[in-house]
């Protein structure tokens, strides 16, 4: 245990000595939750709408009129025909279309429920979750005032249709920000944590230091754990930055207890760092472990549906995303800040996590050899 | 010197990378508190050996002790019995120097006050107090080398391996530096240390003298001279090095 304090006090005077870390700490989770907030938000902006309006009651038209008035949607043509409406979708002119059936206005008046069929140009997947979600936000803020509930119904239309019950029931107020950020602020502990701890136990080999450490009676565990626990306080340190990033600068409203986020978080950083010292271990050059850690990192990411939802990938995608600890973080952090999600509702993901954890952190004491 | 004990004990220690022999049936004993010598030009397979001592590194094949401990089963105990002073350099360069001193000795396990009573007297031996809050990048190459040997003998272990620890400084450096090594061998603490400086070789109790991989010589410097009818070590040296050239 005292061996571990000193180990511990000297990663720290070496990580707070490092100039080129302090930025890396303390600007870029700053830098890139803006940015990228921003960013992501920019082509969001205009969805184009055809509407087949079968029913011509005033409840449709009112519907409607709220289409028009809401300043995502442009509401391009109101005709008659599905299929007329389908055709301009093939020619990428329309982004959704919306049905209502002659039935509308009248079920609107018996309260029994009416329904508005939507049909979406699922060419990019991920806009198409959106398309989705901001037309179901605009329908419920209708539902409210009429309190009659209207459904969305899908119906068999192959390509158009995307069921996207996954991003309505997260956030329900359907802004896009509130929808990325959680996913971002993952991105930003998993870059930081796993670029961090890659490259710190290589960059001993690359000294010449470690040799004098094997040369002791540390323990290997003892001298990875020293290494793995800064990196850790400093993944709680970047989430608290962008959670209150998130709450005060973005106004996203925390459902969820951030408690939980931190719990989550812990598991899910010591397998990220255990990860990234077992690269450090493998490899002889700081090069080489910074395209290592690149690797995984772009595959995790770009399957964790951070930007393109999970749903939406084929079948192996979705199968190889059990092994994605990105995916199981980004899942949990959504369903605990939007939908407020408790921990019995995620207790699965926290297990596989802590299996991961586990796992990865015996690996990487195993494969760090104090003797080549 | 205690001729009796034998601190450290090499029967037949091979060393291959692939094909290659690095070390070539090397055997010899070192008793306790010698200045034993390890020459050998670069690429003679002087690092190969001492990280085989040290527990850093598996030999091919042969049986090697070390402090009473086998190489093979015992690296964890034969470490705490040693220092190690790497031909790499080996203190941490943006640490202080108190930090440095602070740090290795917490991992030996000596308890805070030892820590700091050892270290105040080590820097008043080395004229160092001044620079106790100095990081180590901004300290001259020689004052770091003598540093580093004193931070690798600071756990009081058996044994110290040095690796070239007199590379690239001045002559009174090396002359200082080697008051050191004398100061630990009169305490007790048994010297390994590898150079390619010949005239080193005359401060070393015993001298092996490595060529590509074998030891071609071991004896005292006086007795080596003697036999090869040399001057100084260098001639004996130069003798030995042509020898292998024969050879080839
Ligand atoms: N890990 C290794 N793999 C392959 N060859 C090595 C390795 N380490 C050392 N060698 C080779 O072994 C020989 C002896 O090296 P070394 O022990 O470092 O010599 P010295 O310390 O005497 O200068 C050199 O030819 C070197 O290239
Ligand atoms: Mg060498």
């Amino acid at each position: 245990m005292r061996v571990l304090k000193y180990l511990l006090q000297k990663e720290f005077l070496q990580i707070f000595r490092n100039k080129s870390m302090l930025p890396i700490i303390f600007v870029m989770p700053i830098l890139q939750l803006c940015v990228l907030s921003f960013a992501a938000t920019y082509d969001m902006k205009n969805t184009n709408l055809y509407i087949v309006d079968k029913d011509l009651s005033s409840h449709s038209r009112e519907l409607i009129s709220k289409f028009n008035g809401s300043p995502f949607f442009t509401v391009k043509e109101i005709g008659f025909s599905v299929e007329e409406a389908e055709k301009e979708i093939y020619k990428d002119k329309i982004d959704a279309i919306l049905v209502f059936n002659d039935d509308f206005g009248k079920s609107v008046d018996l309260k029994k429920g009416a329904s508005v069929q939507v049909l979406i140009n699922a060419i990019n997947a991920s806009s198409a979750g959106l398309y989705n979600a901001y037309i179901s936000s605009v329908i419920q803020d209708y539902n409210r005032k009429v309190s009659a509930s209207i459904r969305e119904v899908g119906t068999g239309v192959p390509v158009h249709f995307v069921q996207s019950s996954y991003l309505h029931q997260f956030n329900p107020e359907m802004k896009y920000i509130p929808y990325m950020l959680p996913g971002l602020l993952v991105l930003l502990v998993t870059v930081i944590g796993l670029f961090l701890s890659a490259m710190n136990v290589v960059r001993e080999k690359e000294i010449g230091t470690i040799e004098q450490i094997n040369v002791t009676p540390i323990r290997k565990s003892q001298f990875l754990l020293a290494k793995l626990i800064p990196f850790l306080i400093i993944g709680f340190f970047e989430l608290g930055i962008g959670l209150s990033i998130a709450a005060f600068l973005f106004k996203i409203p925390f459902l969820g207890s951030v408690w939980l986020v931190y719990l989550v978080a812990f598991v899910y950083l010591i397998a990220i760092l255990g990860f990234g010292l077992l690269i450090s271990t493998q490899t002889n050059t700081q090069q080489q472990a910074m395209f290592i850690a690149w690797f995984f990192m772009v595959i995790f990411l770009l399957m964790s549906g951070l930007f393109t939802p999970v749903e939406s990938m084929p079948e192996w995608g979705q199968t190889l995303n059990i092994l994605n600890p990105i995916a199981y973080f980004i899942k949990v952090i959504r369903m605990i800040l939007l939908k407020g999600s408790g921990f019995f509702d995620i207790v699965d993901e926290i297990a596989i996590l802590t299996l991961f954890a586990v796992s990865v952190v015996s690996i990487a004491v195993n494969r760090y050899r104090k003797v080549a | 010197m205690n001729k009796d004990v034998k601190v450290i004990k090499v029967k037949n220690l091979c060393k291959k990378f692939g094909d290659f022999t690095a070390n070539n049936n090397l055997s010899f004993e070192v008793s306790k508190g010698e200045i034993f010598g390890f020459l050998g030009a670069n690429g003679a397979g002087k690092t190969t050996a001492i990280k085989i001592l040290c527990g850093l590194s598996y030999p091919t094949s042969g049986e090697i002790s070390v402090a009473g401990f086998d190489v093979y089963k015992q690296r964890e105990q034969l470490k705490r019995n040693i220092g190690y002073m790497s031909q790499k350099f080996s203190l941490y360069e943006d640490l202080t120097v108190f930090e440095n001193i602070r740090f290795y000795g917490g991992i030996y396990g000596l308890s805070k006050e030892v820590i700091h009573r050892k270290a105040d007297d080590l820097l008043k031996k080395l004229d160092l107090q001044h620079a106790r809050n100095k990081r180590i990048s901004s300290l001259p190459l020689g004052w770091k080398q003598k540093l580093a040997f004193s931070v690798a003998i600071f756990h009081n272990p058996e044994i110290v391996f040095l690796d070239e620890p007199t590379g690239g400084v001045d002559p009174v450096t090396r002359r200082q530096f080697w008051d050191l090594i004398y100061e630990a061998a009169r305490g007790g603490i048994t010297i390994f240390v590898t150079t390619h400086y010949m005239d080193e070789a005359e401060y070393c109790d015993r001298v092996s003298i490595m060529v590509d991989g074998k030891i071609e010589a071991l004896d005292t410097p006086a007795k080596l001279k003697e036999d090869f009818n040399a001057g100084d070590m260098d001639q004996v040296f130069l003798a030995l090095a042509r020898t292998a050239t024969n050879v080839e």
